[in-house]
């Protein structure tokens, strides 16, 4: 890449997208929730596993959609592990833009806060039984992209 | 491709240069590289003559239309009414007063869905549609459908983007729709619909006929009258005219038995605290002080569009589809949505493996490359197709081949960025 590329493809960022942090399914998951950017049709699906105390033991990521869309939703993972519910209400969407770290246009900007506005869902979304997690088939619903999760 | 012959030559000369009169074509984009536009299926840029045109209005004569009686409002009336005669000449309405001025495209198609739709559409009764409408030829019908409930049935494309007669006669024949509503050329597949036939098919069934003529009328010859359609929608803003006007061209028998639609002045003839009487065509469907510059604006470039003729146009935009078309079809990885050149204009969408659409959008605009991302307001086509974004080059007469091939080449630059090299995250 010349150094004369947008920033928002830096290599930081092409390196969450390729190699992004718990993306996949989490089948343990206790809250859940999915959304997408009707504009372009971005999607993220993010499963949280939350102990007694409120606090992240797990949090994952799926989803089909730009580079910007998935990489800040692999950043966003990245950052909330450990975290408790109360310090992930308090992360803000200016705090989201600051994570990923690049200026954004407007329109991108909706692009990066996908996954920020998932999370803030997902902690007020529960796992009942007979959730929409599991579509009416029975199939847990299936993104393309890089599956790479595991940490090495 | 074939050659170009010394006769192609000199007809493209003059769409060359064209480019001179626009003067947002010479700019730079953020990153600095020389503007390639090839969005004009969304919007298309303005000459010089359209910008003086309605510089020359506010400057010189400005004033309220119709009632003044006083130098400006005599002028301005004069260009105004001129200005009708301009664009139903250019599309051959049989009389002035079959073009009504509206807000554009969207704004005719609910004009006939409020009026036409509202008395004549009834429970049960059924508008044809096809699946690769733009959504300004579906929500309107949607909406009316929840007044009166009527029912919508879409035709499919098949596996080659397009739909036969065979399918058209047979959806008539089993929907008897009171009617169907169509695009002359599809803003995503570029398909090139056969109009004249589908409306002789559709009235041999007794249906009422509406031509979304958006992506049409700005890039090739269209004659209403030829066509034979009932009603005719476009946007001034897609042939280099002003935005916030277009024209809704009805049949006159049509739009005299229509009710109006918006109450105001202007689409009065008289008004009692009882009550009031409607005017004739075409102030009925003009209610308040209609986009006065911006029909002068939209003749100015009716006019000019003219002047570099429509067959010109339509060649010079098939030549370059049909090179863009067949070296995205040479690129590994990239699939190109809609069908072979020989079926449609001057549109060719495509996705990228891998890639997402607004990526490939951001990447081409680093070289300067202009197209559109997303869905292009046909969420029903995009779905169908089961594709959530595509990315699309369209073209007008300004375009060059070697804008052609400028971006193409930089769509192979964006391809090896994104793809995939074994890169690994920083662990922390």
């Amino acid at each position: 890449m010349s150094p004369s590329e947008p920033d928002i493809y830096a290599e930081h960022v092409l390196d969450h997208y390729e190699d992004p942090y718990n993306r996949g399914p989490l089948d343990t998951a206790t809250h859940t929730d999915e959304g997408k950017n009707p504009l372009c049709g971005d999607v993220v699906h993010i499963d949280l596993k939350m102990d007694d105390d409120g606090k992240i033991i797990e949090a994952w990521f799926d989803g089909d959609g730009c580079v910007i869309s998935q990489a800040s939703a692999s950043m966003l993972m990245e950052k909330i592990d450990g975290k408790t519910m109360e310090e992930i209400q308090a992360f803000t969407a200016d705090e989201m833009l600051e994570l990923f770290g690049h200026p954004l246009t407007p329109n991108r900007q909706k692009c990066c806060l996908l996954s920020w506005r998932i999370l803030q869902g997902a902690l007020k979304s529960p796992v009942a039984a007979g959730d929409d997690d599991v579509e009416s088939n029975g199939a847990r619903r299936k993104f393309g992209g890089p599956t790479l999760g595991e940490e090495t | 491709m074939t050659a170009l012959t010394a006769s192609d030559e000199a007809t493209l000369q003059p769409l060359l240069d064209s480019r001179d009169d626009f003067p947002v074509l010479g700019r730079t984009t953020a990153s600095g590289a020389p503007l390639v536009f090839l969005d004009n299926a969304a919007s298309t840029q303005r000459p010089v003559a359209v910008i003086e045109a309605m510089g020359d209005c506010y400057r010189n004569y400005y004033a309220n239309v119709h009632r003044g009686i006083h130098t400006l409002s005599e002028e301005s009336t004069a260009a105004y009414e001129q200005s009708r005669t301009v664009a139903a000449n250019f599309i051959g309405a049989a009389v002035d007063h079959e073009v009504i001025f509206t807000a554009g495209a969207t704004a005719s198609i609910n004009t006939v869905a409020r009026t036409w739709g509202d008395t004549n559409i009834g429970p049960g009764d059924v508008i044809l549609l096809t699946i690769a409408e733009h959504h300004a030829n579906i929500v309107p019908w949607q909406q009316l459908a929840q007044r009166v409930g009527c029912k919508i049935e879409f035709l499919p494309i098949d596996d080659d983007f397009l739909i036969s007669d065979e399918v058209v006669q047979a959806a008539l024949q089993k929907h008897q729709p009171k009617l169907f509503a169509f695009t002359a050329a599809s803003n995503v597949l570029g398909t090139e619909n056969p109009v004249k036939r589908w409306t002789k098919i559709a009235h041999d069934h007794d249906a009422i006929v509406l031509i979304d003529a958006a992506q049409a009328v700005p890039h090739r010859a269209v004659n209403v009258q030829d066509w034979d359609a009932d009603f005719v929608v476009f946007s001034g803003h897609k042939v280099c005219g002003p935005t916030g006007i277009g024209v809704l061209y009805g049949k006159q028998t049509l739009l005299d038995a229509m009710p109006p639609f918006l109450g105001g002045g202007a689409m009065i003839d008289e008004v009692k605290t009882s009550g009031f009487t409607t005017a004739a065509l075409p102030d009925k469907f003009e209610a308040g002080t209609p986009p006065i510059a911006e029909a002068i604006g939209l003749a100015a470039a009716m006019q000019y569009v003219s002047e570099l003729g429509l067959d010109n146009i339509a060649n010079h935009e098939h030549r370059m589809c049909e090179r863009a078309d067949a070296a995205l079809r040479s690129m590994d990885g990239v699939k190109v949505i809609g069908p072979t050149p020989d079926k449609k204009g001057g549109i060719v969408s495509f996705q990228v493996d891998r890639i997402h659409a607004h990526d490939v959008s951001q990447g081409l605009d680093h070289d300067g490359i202009a197209v559109r991302a997303g869905h292009h307001c046909t969420m029903p086509l995009h779905e169908y197709l089961g594709v959530t974004a595509t990315s699309r080059a369209s073209f007008y007469f300004y375009n060059t081949m070697d804008e052609v091939d400028q971006f193409i080449e930089s769509l192979a630059k964006v391809q090896k960025k994104f793809a995939p090299t074994g890169r690994r995250r920083k662990r922390s």
